[in-house]
């Protein structure tokens, strides 16, 4: 007998599995830990081509004007301004500032918007979304028929370019629609990986074929949200239940540019009276002495062994042939050069305050 | 999941390698296979005396840390130096290259407690495997 809640599949989980995946659950997924594994995903990633299924993630379709629709208000980008096919991240509060989810808003129209939002909390966004605008029916919810493949790596231009000719005009945060493999789809120049790459938003059962064509190439290799982590630590991009919470506000989180404080929006009298009051505790980013690695609920401590903090996420960085972590640190001992050190009850280990991101060397703009 | 004919082996997926009275020591295919590379190994000291099952070593993989536990008691004689900047090496061949740390035997009948290759080929078997 099982109590397991049953997982959602995405449209290529037979593939995952023919390839000889690690599966594992994953905000109510099933997918894939990682293939060949995490070292040689990561390398060829960095120098060559991976490819990701991302297609758990939510996509929710909104109708209707910037501000009239009450989209602006719900989220803490700037959206009003956006130019059509462009794309801009940032997050969405609940009234005591604490994050919702972060999500990505594509302007596909003048009044039609797309949100791309994490996988394990979509009907949570998908009702806060229906709650706040104007009007209920102007939202649609087509995760379950949008498949998104991610390619990534300084390759990816390249390759995409032998099935999609256009795709080397597309800027970074900017989007267009395509036909690829005689498909309409909308492709964006967006990841999470710190190289340069596209997600791929593609019909939910054709997207098999397209899985297909692209590891037809043998410069790309499956990827597995294993690498993914690490890949998005060396880059410091904030993880929903790891940085971000319905009891972390963004600025705590360091994601102050993605707040537009000239708008209104829900949560805001909470982050103005967080910035009049100053935070006890921000998100730093350090480095280990050695190659032993920080783990999410590690302590932080200062160089006294005082506690001033709790790690977030942790790895081994392959770039730095270091360990690398990111977590909440109280206010005076987070400067950058400041010695720290992480661990539990067993183990404590040297590391220092660095600056973001960790890795530099992405061809993320490329 | 590879396994040596003439090793011992624990529920924590350690093997021993007993000549004379001294036993190397490692973890198996399975556990390397389980942890994915590995990229720090924190080595026993040399003369530590160890007790069976007792944790002697830590391993850290990209994502994880684990606890590995010796499987006889002992003192350690030598331990792996290499693994210091290949800890790769017990991905690579956990039996052989990858071995953590050669022990003195204190008490050979400990080994009764140990589980033989087809012993633990039906442990892997009962584990799913």
């Amino acid at each position: 007998m099982s109590t397991e809640v049953a997982l959602h599949n995405t449209p290529l989980v037979e593939e995952h599995i023919a390839l000889g995946a690690k599966m594992v659950g994953f905000g109510g997924w099933n997918m894939p830990l990682q293939y060949e594994g995490i070292l040689a995903e990561w390398e060829h990633n960095r120098k060559t081509c991976s490819i990701f299924d991302c297609s758990h993630m939510g996509e929710f379709m909104v109708q209707g004007d910037a501000i009239q629709s009450g989209l602006d208000g719900i989220v803490t980008q700037r959206i009003a301004d956006m130019p059509v096919k462009t794309c801009r991240y940032g997050t969405m509060l609940n009234e005591e500032g604490g994050v919702i989810d972060d999500l990505i808003i594509y302007r596909k129209a003048p009044q039609e918007w797309m949100m791309v939002v994490n996988a394990a909390h979509r009907e949570k966004n998908a009702k806060n979304f229906k709650n706040h605008l104007t009007s209920p029916a102007n939202f649609k919810d087509i995760s379950f028929e949008t498949a998104k493949l991610d390619l990534q790596g300084p390759l990816s231009r390249d390759i995409l370019k032998t099935l999609v000719p256009d795709i080397a005009q597309l800027e970074y945060y900017t989007f267009d629609e395509f036909v690829l493999l005689g498909q309409k789809c909308l492709i964006s120049r967006t990841g999470y990986t710190g190289e340069l790459g596209y997600e791929i938003y593609y019909p939910w059962e054709k997207s098999k074929e397209l899985w297909r064509r692209i590891l037809k190439n043998d410069k790309v290799n499956p990827t597995g949200l294993g690498v993914r982590d690490v890949l998005r630590i060396e880059m410091c991009y904030s993880l929903y239940g790891h940085e971000l919470s319905e009891e972390i506000s963004p600025l705590q989180a360091g994601l102050d540019k993605f707040i537009d404080f000239e708008k209104d929006f829900i949560g805001k009298q909470a982050l103005l009276k967080q910035k009049a009051q100053g935070h006890h505790h921000r998100m730093g980013y350090f480095i280990s002495d050695s190659r032993r690695s920080p783990r999410a609920g590690h302590r932080i401590l200062d160089l006294s062994g005082n506690p001033v903090g709790r790690v977030t996420s942790g790895t081994f960085s392959p770039a730095l042939q270091r360990g690398i972590g990111l977590g909440f640190i109280e206010a005076g001992k987070n400067n950058i050069g400041s010695k720290i050190s992480f661990g539990d009850e067993k183990t404590i280990v040297s590391a220092v305050i660095s600056q973001r991101p960790f890795y530099k060397n992405g061809s993320l703009k490329h | 999941m590879e396994i040596m004919e003439h090793y011992l082996y624990t529920k924590e997926h350690e093997w021993i390698n007993i000549e004379d009275n001294i036993g190397t020591v490692g973890i198996t295919d399975y556990a390397q296979n389980a942890l994915g590379d590995i990229t720090y190994v924190e080595l026993p000291q040399v003369d530590q005396e160890v007790e069976q099952f007792e944790q002697f070593v830590s391993v850290e993989s990209v994502k994880a840390a684990s606890d590995i536990f010796c499987p006889m008691s002992g003192r350690v004689m030598e331990v792996n130096t290499k693994l210091e900047d290949q800890p790769g090496s017990i991905n690579k061949d956990c039996y052989d290259k990858g071995w953590i740390a050669k022990i003195e035997i204190k008490d050979a009948d400990e080994a009764a407690h140990l589980m033989s290759a087809e012993d633990y080929r039906n442990y892997l078997e009962s584990l799913g495997q």
